[in-house]
């Protein structure tokens, strides 16, 4: 797997993500799959900054990631405390429908193929497979 | 002083203003929040606002943008006004309906549709 470790802001982030979505292009994954994990990425990166750093800039984010014919395999792990995914209410249940927020993990759940918290639930790995 | 670049096109239509998205891409919270605070400038500054918000241009959205849209709808109403959405590509659509959100906005396949049915 390629690793990066960067800092924990988002021009730090974007020239990642743009690095990850160049390998996943250069592979000859369809634009739906590209679609899908740049939106992923998106999310555990804003998620990894926002909450598990918590906007410290001083931190870091540590990004792994694997493209090959079969899939794409991506972690982003934060140096937070971390998390448990299951606390995390329904955004479309009744009454939360017009919150602003929490719905980055249920889009992730949507586009990926996988999405699983590992380590003390500061990292969080996504797959998408290419067919 | 040259302005600061913007990713909002406004208009006047008449019946609405009508916001286009001139980026892309509406993914990163700086960019959001950029967007957000001169939305709600245009909400503030109508009376009763009704407003278009036409995605043509975008291709990317992320949960954070819905966000800002869910707030900026929620100010449009407390001026009894009408936020509606036209033009959203059909994988941008898909976004807005795993998140159920296409129940609470009025989504118009045309500005055109959209702005004659304030």
């Amino acid at each position: 797997m390629i690793e990066l470790e960067i800092p924990s802001d988002l021009g730090a982030a974007q020239a990642a993500e743009e690095q990850i979505l160049h390998a996943i292009e250069a592979r000859g994954y369809r634009s739906e799959a590209a679609f899908a994990i740049r939106l992923s990425l998106e999310e555990a990166i804003t998620n990894a900054i926002k909450h598990g750093n918590k906007g410290d800039r001083n931190k870091r984010l540590y990004l792994r990631y694997s493209v090959d014919d079969e899939k794409a395999v991506i972690c982003v792990a934060d140096e937070g405390s971390g998390f448990d995914p299951k606390g995390v209410p329904d955004p479309t249940a009744p009454g939360r429908l017009s919150m602003p927020n929490g719905r980055g993990i249920m889009l992730m759940r949507a586009y990926m193929d996988e999405v699983e918290y590992t380590g003390r639930g500061n990292e969080v790995r996504l797959v998408k497979k290419k067919n | 002083m040259p302005e600061a670049k913007s990713n909002l096109r406004i208009t006047d239509e008449g019946n609405a203003k009508m916001v286009e998205f001139v980026d892309r891409k509406i993914l990163d919270e700086l960019t959001i929040t950029q967007i957000g605070e001169r939305l709600s400038e245009l909400v503030a500054s109508e009376p009763n606002p009704r407003l278009l918000l036409n995605f043509k241009n975008v291709e990317h959205l992320s949960s954070a943008a819905l966000g800002m849209l869910i707030t900026l709808d929620r100010q449009v109403k407390e001026k009894q006004g009408r936020l509606k959405l036209s033009n959203i590509r059909p994988q941008i659509l898909e976004v807005f309906k795993i998140t159920r959100l296409n129940r609470l906005f009025e989504i118009y396949e045309s500005a055109e549709e959209a702005i004659q049915s304030y």
